[in-house]
């Protein structure tokens, strides 16, 4: 049953990153001169839309975690509702970290606030996706020995590994090599990008390896 | 021997000193120069050697040149006058090279090129060394002998146009100037305008000796376009065309007056392929310099390629030529070619000036002169010359003496190149003998403190310091002995001069036997260490400590912050990586808390794992093998589950909200004073308000931050230091009134500004007192062992009067700072430490990643430019240098040490028992492992690029930070054993 759910994991994986991948190159067929550092701002939310749509529809097929008793329509309106508004939240937490980090206030607003949309695509739509708005799990899930099944291992995984894409994203903002990258979304933009593409990567080999010790208290 | 950990550490820190302090002896070589100054210049010129027979010719020798141009062009490259840009675009010039009365060279720029140096370089004919930077900070005018002082000294007038560099490096010397700024590089037309639209009323004018014309257009164009660009063909005609002019105009007056003049056209330093010039690269390096004059002979077909010359070369030669004496520390030798047409006599008379006055330098900076190659030929030369003399004066047959007149001359030439060569050595050359004496106690001492990591943190916080094991001594002597052999065999074989070797046969002999002990003490412990590993391997039950997320973080910080300091750019942007670190760090400690406010009910296998930990760490916890986790984590074993719970309603929530608070705290800062390089030039709030229309605000600022500091820091204190801290508080606002930042509200417009020294001397009464009242209540709670108070306020004075010497020696600006840092310690002590319990080790760590970050907030970068001199004058009325320096210093690294004696006076309240001794073991860590690392980086980077423009201020930046360490261990030490006895 482990090696069954490792190999979905596995696949719902690989579409995750071939979504981000076909972000890169469908767009070249519709817009003109589209390239991901010239308008790097189109490019975020169209890989945006793209990792949220690909992450909803895996999530809705796959289904990881068993569905709730109830399922009238308006709980379900109310659910969905719910995610879109702490989705929301967790852009303009981002944004308000990305200043405290130093981001600038005023001036590039929009690209600062596109970058924390994209970061919490990376993190907190595949989180709302499998943990639903409940914050608490969230805390749970993310600290040590928290984790229930694979898939809130592979959660835990990515997530972390966008978060150091993205704190290493920054690193080469000071370095002189006069960049067009270097600027200051865009490095970390391709770091949580790395990050994440890293963690999808990573998460099923290292789940794979280490399934003779990973013990959860439901399986 | 037994020894606490805190003494270990100190112990430990002050021979790194020694180690740091020999490392900088050997990296930055003090210049060459001579102790004579401009000032008494009394001494009479050397007499010419005349052997038995009396010479008159006693005084120095006329002027071979009535008037002298120097027209200098910023960033002119050889290849722009000798190469094909030469033919193509400087047809006269070229004209000149070739055919010309004139003297063509390819000068050698030594580094850094950059044009205020350069224009030392050439006017001093001296090497300015790096060290000069630093000790010039205050007198931007040339203190040195130099050509344009001995000229001004000797009558002669001198009009300057050109970069107004100039005009601060020689103040009051010329009778009349221009300074054009240098300040907007992209104006490349304006800048030479202004110069040239004077020169046709000069030349005109016949009331002047030496005229300076330094053009700056041609290094903008470098700048902006680099040296391919169209632009720079426009204005090397447009140069063609000015030296045209000039010396038509002088042609034309030498015709009246039959005195040669000379005409010098030299660049200050080259321009890369990219424009820029600092550099060490061959077009950097490399600039054209030609000397015209009618005076120079030449014969028809007479082609020479231009020779490789020093750019110091040029002061000895225009000395001569003017007939001044030779700049004292000018390590340049005379052009030869320049004084090639006069009477063989006068030749070897100009030789001899420039001979003496070399081997008197060489006698200044080379304590073994006698044994130096050129001191031997010039001795040589001037008992050849003499002869030459007695049979000149004797009228001797004109070929025996052209014959030995030639020779006398070749002698000559040659010692002038040895003694150049080897007093430019004496600059150009690292130190490397000392360098790695230096190197080697560092890095002794770091092994020493890595490898007792384990022993040092664990629970009674002593460890067994094996230097007298017997064991080991028969190493030391062998050690001892097989290290003095080679200190001789070194010394004897040096060529060039090593500060190491200089040092008396004693002290040498100490760090010899210093370093063997060292390297003995981390030979014994590297056994001890190997023996207790398997003992334990034979101990299976051995459990591994884990590591909070805290933990790797901190260590991971550490580790990345060594490596960034590899490159350049990481270190004039140090600030963001310290700023981005705490941040993080307060994140980590944001997870930390919500975890441990929101997860008490569900985190029962950890509690369990906890207290397991607990039953079992005791025992192996002396012969910890895993160092790290043993660093780290030395009081988890006492920790057992965190006091959250017990915090009740608002107490709760500030816990909750006080990372949030830190960070709103850290991000306000940052906007305060923006430093580095790359983002230096950004508007920030400190200009704003230092900007004479927001003086309003800024004493507002000021007042509230005063009051603030008050109501901060006087909660612990006792009742008289209450006092004299408002007081104090109350002084240092008078004293920025007095000096005219800031108004009193009954005070409209700031009329008379005075230096404040009465106001600031009040203050620094307060400063004292209470730092004299904590002292006497420290010495009172060793005394009475029983009150543990007392201590307390004790530190707590101590620290506070601290802060109030930094709030007066603090801008007002910067006074939020202090501020800000007072509060953050609050915040952190009150809401997120004592709940938490994070142990010693961790709390010393984040402390001194506050006290970098507060370092930088200040508005510190790694530059020197950035420290504060005025700080050195508070309450001085003259400059006085020692309470200057201390001032300065306290002033420069006010954040790191305001930090760190928050440190003792927070653990000697909270904690007990070895929390301070292992407090002082991982601050003395934590501040050696960069020093470490960067000295060995420096090593390897010594011929980078920026080594004098970026690593070098770093290094003394670094140097300073770890004498400071020193002192802030020695301190811990103190108090640490107080405690121990009470």
């Amino acid at each position: 049953m482990k090696d069954t759910d490792i190999k979905r994991l596995l696949y719902t994986h690989l579409l995750c990153i071939f979504s981000i991948i076909l972000s890169i190159f469908i767009p070249t067929f519709f817009l003109e001169n589209f390239s991901i550092l010239e308008t790097y701002l189109t490019w975020l939310c169209i890989c945006s839309v793209f990792v949220t749509a690909i992450n909803l529809v895996l999530y809705l097929v796959v289904k990881p975690n068993a569905s709730s008793k109830r399922s009238s329509l308006s709980y379900k309106v109310t659910r969905f509702l719910k995610r879109c508004i702490y989705f929301l939240m967790s852009c303009f937490f981002f944004h308000v970290i990305f200043v405290l980090y130093g981001a600038p206030l005023i001036e590039l607003v929009l690209e600062t606030f596109l970058f924390a949309i994209i970061l919490s695509t990376f993190t907190t739509v595949p989180c709302l996706c499998l943990l639903g708005p409940n914050i608490k799990a969230r805390l749970r899930v993310f600290s040590r020995n928290g984790v229930t099944s694979i898939w809130e291992n592979s959660l835990q995984i990515t997530t972390i590994s966008s978060f150091i894409g993205t704190w290493f994203g920054a690193s080469p903002i000071p370095l002189d090599w006069e960049r067009p990258w270097q600027v200051s979304p865009i490095s970390c933009t391709l770091g949580a990008t790395f990050g994440y593409v890293a963690g999808l990567v990573i998460s099923p080999l290292w789940i794979y390896w280490n399934r003779k010790q990973l013990t959860y208290k439901n399986n | 021997m037994r020894l606490g950990s805190g003494t270990f550490a100190a112990c430990c820190v002050v021979i790194e000193v020694l180690g740091v302090a020999l490392f900088l002896r050997g990296f930055f070589p003090t210049p060459v120069r001579s102790s004579s100054r401009t000032e008494h210049q009394a001494e009479p010129p050397a007499p010419e050697p005349s052997a038995g027979a009396s010479s008159n010719w006693t005084k120095l020798p006329p002027p071979l040149f009535r008037k002298v141009v120097i027209m200098l062009i910023d960033g002119l490259r050889d290849d722009f006058v000798f190469g094909s840009k030469g033919v193509k675009f400087m047809p006269y010039t070229t004209y000149l090279v070739e055919k010309g009365a004139s003297h063509s060279f390819v000068a050698e720029a030594k580094l850094p090129t950059v044009t205020m140096p350069r224009i030392k370089a050439l006017m001093t004919g001296s090497l300015p060394g790096f060290i000069d930077v630093v000790r010039n900070l205050n007198s931007p005018a040339l203190l040195e002998d130099n050509v344009i002082t001995q000229a001004k000294a000797a009558g002669k007038r001198i009009i300057f146009y050109g970069d107004e560099t100039w005009v601060k490096l020689f103040p009051r010397h010329f009778v009349e100037y221009d300074g054009t700024t240098s300040f907007f590089v992209s104006d490349y037309t304006e800048v030479d305008d202004n110069v040239t639209r004077h020169l046709d009323k000069v030349l005109k004018r016949g009331d002047w000796d030496v005229l300076i014309l330094h053009y700056l257009g041609l290094d903008h164009i470098g700048h902006v376009s680099g040296p391919s660009s169209p632009l720079i063909g426009h204005k090397l005609r447009e140069m063609d065309s000015i030296l045209m002019k000039i010396h038509t105009s002088l042609l034309s007056e030498e015709r009246e007056t039959l005195v040669p003049n000379l005409l010098v056209l030299c660049g200050d330093h080259g321009m890369s392929e990219t424009g820029g010039h600092g550099a060490s690269s061959v077009e950097e390096l490399n600039t054209a310099l030609i000397l015209i004059s009618s005076a120079f002979e030449r014969k028809p077909g007479d082609i020479r390629r231009p020779k490789h010359v020093q750019q110091t070369d040029l002061a000895a030669t225009l000395a001569i030529g003017l007939g001044l004496p030779i700049p004292g520390s000018s390590v340049g030798s005379l052009l030869f070619p320049t004084v090639e047409g006069r009477p063989v006599r006068e030749q070897l008379r100009f030789l001899h000036l420039n001979a003496v006055q070399l081997s008197k330098l060489l006698q200044e900076n080379v304590p073994s002169y006698t044994k130096e190659p050129g001191f031997e030929q010039f001795k040589m030369s001037e008992r050849l010359h003499g002869n030459w003399i007695r049979l000149y004066l004797e009228e001797n047959n004109s070929e025996v003496l052209f014959n030995l007149g030639a020779k006398v001359r070749r002698q000559y030439l040659d010692a002038l190149r040895t003694l150049s060569l080897s007093l430019s050595r004496q600059v150009a050359q690292y130190d490397i003998y000392s360098m790695l004496v230096g190197t080697v106690m560092v890095l002794e001492v770091l092994a020493l403190l890595l490898l007792s990591i384990p022993q040092a943190l664990s629970s009674e916080a002593e460890l067994e310091v094996p230097l007298w094991s017997p064991v080991f001594s028969l190493l030391f002597y062998l050690m001892f002995l097989v290290l003095s052999a080679l200190h001789v065999i070194v010394c004897t074989s040096a060529e060039s001069s090593c500060y190491f070797c200089g040092l008396s046969w004693l002290t040498a002999g100490g760090v010899m036997a210093l370093i063997s002990a060292l390297l003995c003490a981390v030979g014994s412990a590297l056994a001890k260490m190997f023996a207790d590993g398997k003992f334990l391997s034979k101990n299976p039950a051995h459990p591994k400590a884990r590591w909070s997320e805290l933990d790797v973080l901190i260590l991971l910080g550490t580790m990345g912050h060594v490596l960034s300091l590899g490159a350049s750019s990481f270190i004039e942007e140090e600030h963001q990586t310290w700023y981005f670190l705490i941040n993080t760090l307060c994140l980590a400690l944001c997870h930390e808390i919500y975890r441990n406010c929101f997860l008490r009910d569900d985190c029962e296998p950890q509690q369990c794992s906890h207290v397991e930990e607990g039953f079992v760490s005791p025992a192996p916890a002396l012969q910890d093998r895993s160092i790290r986790c043993n660093m780290l984590e030395p009081h988890r074993v006492s920790k057992g589950p965190t006091s959250l719970d017990t915090l009740r309603g608002y107490e709760k929530w500030m816990v909750l909200a006080s990372p949030w608070v830190i960070l709103t705290c850290c991000r306000l800062l940052r906007s305060l004073n923006q430093t580095g390089v790359q983002w230096a030039h950004r508007p920030d709030l400190g200009h704003w308000l230092t900007s004479s229309d927001h003086k309003a605000e800024l004493s507002v600022l000021a007042a509230l931050s005063l009051i603030v500091i008050f109501a901060l820091v006087q909660r612990r204190c006792s009742l008289t230091s209450k006092v004299a801290m408002a007081l104090g508080l109350l002084g240092v606002y008078c004293y920025r009134a007095a000096i005219g930042n800031v108004l009193f509200p009954w005070q409209r417009d700031s009329k008379d500004i005075s230096k404040g020294v009465i106001e600031a001397r009040f203050v620094h009464v307060f400063v004292l007192g209470i730092l004299f009242t904590g002292t006497k209540d420290l010495l009172k709670s060793q005394v009475i062992a029983a009150d543990f108070t007392i201590k307390t306020v004790g530190l707590w004075e101590i620290y506070s009067g601290l802060v109030l010497l930094a709030a007066l020696l603090f801008r007002p600006h910067n006074l939020p700072v202090l501020v800000f840092s007072l509060f953050i310690q609050t915040i952190m002590t009150k809401f997120i430490w004592k709940p938490l319990r994070h142990d010693a080790a961790e709390i010393t760590i984040m402390h001194y990643w506050f006290g970098q970050a507060f370092f930088y907030f200040q508005g510190n970068s790694n530059s020197i430019a950035t420290v504060d001199v005025s700080a050195g004058f508070v309450g001085l009325d003259t400059y006085m240098e020692v309470p200057a320096m201390f001032l300065t210093a306290f002033a420069t690294f006010a954040g790191p040490v305001l930090w760190a004696s928050h440190l003792v006076s927070f653990l000697s309240s909270e904690t007990s028992g070895s929390a301070l001794g292992h407090a002082c073991f991982c601050y003395a860590l934590i501040c050696s492992f960069p020093v470490s690392a960067y000295i060995i980086l420096v090593t390897s980077l010594r011929y980078h690029l920026f080594i004098w423009s970026v690593f070098s201020p770093k290094l003394l930046y670094e140097g300073m930070h770890i004498l400071i360490t020193a002192a802030i261990c020695a301190f811990f030490t103190a108090m640490d054993q107080t405690n121990t006895k009470s």
